[in-house]
């Protein structure tokens, strides 16, 4: 039987956590404003690491939005039961998440008051310029699917336009991952595997993300997740962990196959200081490996706090790979004449030590800050909470299939 | 639900209606002015497709520590702002010293913008606004600009700066903006008055020869053709309009 849960997040409750939210938002807005008025020269950012904190922090939240919406699509395009009552949310957090890196990302630009510019001249060669349609596409290909999928009217629209959203996650991606894959010019990047990695990693982030937020509403609602459903997340975050693993791998494995790219791959991987203690110690150490052990040793995986941790954890790491394959793939100079020493004014043949300032720092955070206050917003109006009718899935053999 | 509950949803649902209004008005405002901002955005009218610029630089000329070229382009281009991190400082071009660590033999040259002629910053730029004219000249438009810095990440020759600071004394031939991406010009408002880019004619050693690739009786195009020299990162195939020689 289904039971009328009491929600918890109304009143001074809701408005103290909105607060805080709308608080962390502001300071980010503050902060891209200060950037905005004093020039770049604020930042850490320079000419060589142009591409900052707040970029590690927005595509990590565009890349996870579109990762949400698998809860949502193993839901209503592959017909698991036991995560049909979880797409409203999947899709709202999609929303909220995309809305939020775009924030960061938008604020980021040496000229935001340009955003119209942006979308009245696209040049389709750019993967940024596919962005002017693959994102407004995305929210409302997904708003159409959140909006079907709430409406008992409209339910039966739910399965195509969940293809199509479907679908269309994965085009953004493919873009998202593209926008270093075609960059020939670096090391770091030019690899047919990014795109895909993307992908995977969007799957990992975004099943993170939606844990975490599921964790929380559970708690406002005083409720608790049905074990058999919480072993299945858990076991498909695991899963998506260890295929990020993979994928990190053969990136790597292929960059240290190419003789010219070994260089870099030793200072990425050993030599770099800051990136490889991040690679190793964040992304591998706290973000793949403890994650896995909490989500598949027996004992710790019985802890039901184990999932929320591994959640958490897996966001940790996201945001250090990132920030080691972002900042990492500019810190280290361009090649521009192999086997020659170089020195210029202008910092050829540097390793650049970008360090991020306040602003930028509050900014990136301000992201986190917009994608939770969204999100707790419609929450509070509309009925997100997923709930369950274990007797009903259990007679179906949805928990078991 | 129970109806307080409904109710409450009800009250929330309507402050907040309210105050997303509101804030809806605000932001007309500014989203009007900048649509009169791009409709004021003329296009260039002037360059042949028949010239093809270029540059050819002789490096064994090219005396290390002598730096004329990138004080007469800061000079031209009124690139005179400091900033107390010069990495942040823009270049539209540089010295580099080269050193073989195998041979000790050293080198030294100006890099600038190589003006590719399939230039990866112009495939990446979202509004187009990094462009190559018809005479190969490949520019930034400082209206269309919105400083992504994808350009930068796409550059393989780290030509392109961010202007990091409110510019003033600028040079009303050269107009620079904060927040916008930009690099070398060729001295685009001096070669479309038929004179050199500055740097050429600052060259104290004659080491930076400017003219025509496309026109086979030009002196560039019959050195190119009868002399080894060399494209930088050639492996990409980019086909610059600058060329090396010496190295």
């Amino acid at each position: 039987m289904q039971t009328a849960l009491t929600n918890r997040l109304e009143g001074p409750s809701f408005y103290a956590l909105a607060g805080i939210g709308a608080l962390i938002s502001l300071l980010g807005l503050g902060a891209a404003l200060y950037m905005e008025t004093s020039g770049h020269h604020v930042t850490g950012m320079n000419n060589q690491v142009f591409w900052g904190l707040p970029h590690v922090f927005a595509i990590f939240l565009i890349v996870a939005a579109s990762g949400v919406l698998n809860v949502a699509s193993i839901g209503t395009v592959f017909g698991k039961k036991a995560y049909k009552s979880r797409g409203p949310l999947s899709g709202l957090l999609a929303i909220t998440m995309l809305a939020a890196g775009l924030f960061v990302i938008m604020l980021d630009l040496g000229r935001a008051d340009r955003l119209v510019i942006a979308m009245t001249h696209v040049n389709w060669t750019s993967v940024f310029g596919w962005n002017m349609v693959l994102y407004p596409v995305f929210f409302g290909l997904v708003g159409l699917y959140v909006w079907m999928l709430m409406d008992r009217k409209m339910y039966a629209y739910s399965k195509p336009v969940g293809v199509a959203a479907f679908i269309w996650r994965l085009v953004m991606t493919t873009g998202t991952g593209s926008i270093f894959g075609f960059v020939v010019a670096r090391q770091a990047y030019h690899s047919a595997v990014i795109a895909p990695m993307f992908i995977i990693m969007s799957f990992a982030w975004g099943l993170a993300a939606f844990l975490l937020f599921q964790s929380a509403m559970y708690k406002w609602h005083g409720a608790e997740l049905h074990e058999s459903i919480r072993k299945r997340l858990n076991g498909l975050l695991g899963v998506f962990i260890a295929a990020v693993f993979y994928f990190v791998l053969v990136y790597h494995l292929t960059n240290i196959y190419y003789a010219k790219q070994t260089d870099f791959e030793q200072f990425i991987l050993l030599s770099g200081g800051i990136f490889p203690q991040l690679f190793w110690g964040g992304f591998v150490v706290l973000g793949t490996i403890v994650p896995l052990l909490l989500l598949f040793v027996p004992s710790m995986q019985r802890s039901a706090g184990a999932g929320t941790a591994a959640a958490l954890l897996t966001i940790v790491g996201g945001l250090c790979f990132l920030y080691v394959f972002i900042i990492g793939g500019q810190a280290y100079p361009l090649d521009m004449f192999p086997g020659m020493e170089v020195k210029s004014t202008f910092f050829d043949g540097h390793i650049d030590n970008y360090v991020p300032s306040m602003p930028e720092i509050l900014l990136s955070v301000g992201g986190f800050g917009v994608a939770f206050l969204l999100t707790l917003i419609a929450v509070r109006v509309l009925p997100f909470m997923p709930q369950d009718d274990i007797a009903k899935l259990q007679a179906s053999g949805a928990l078991h299939d | 639900m129970s109806q307080p509950q409904d109710k409450s949803r009800r009250n929330f649902v309507g402050t907040a209606a309210v105050a997303g209004a509101g804030l809806g008005t605000l932001a007309l405002a500014p989203g009007l002015h900048l649509i009169q901002v791009s409709e004021a955005n003329t296009p260039s009218q002037g360059a042949s497709g028949k010239v093809r610029w270029g540059m050819l630089i002789d490096t064994t000329k090219c005396a290390s520590g002598c730096d004329a070229c990138v004080k007469a382009c800061n000079t031209e281009n009124g690139i005179n702002e400091t900033l107390k991190d010069a990495r942040q400082g823009s270049q539209w071009i540089r010295k580099i010293d080269l050193k073989n660590p195998k041979t000790g033999q050293e080198h030294s040259l100006p890099m600038l913008c190589q003006h590719c002629a399939h230039p990866p910053c112009v495939d990446v730029c979202p509004t187009g606004a990094s462009m190559k004219r018809a005479d190969g000249i490949v520019l930034v438009d400082r209206h269309t600009c919105i400083g992504c810095r994808y350009c930068m990440l796409a550059c393989p020759y780290k030509a392109r700066s961010l202007v990091h600071l409110p510019l003033t004394n600028q040079n009303p031939e050269v107009p620079r903006g904060q927040g916008c991406v930009e690099s070398c010009t060729f001295c685009v408002q001096r070669v479309d008055k038929g004179l050199k880019p500055a740097c050429v004619e600052s060259c104290p050693e004659g080491a930076m020869l400017f003219g025509d690739l496309n026109d086979p009786a030009s002196e560039i195009a019959q050195r190119i053709a009868n002399e080894k020299t060399t494209q930088v990162r050639g492996d990409l195939k980019l086909n610059l309009g600058v060329r090396y020689q010496g190295i």
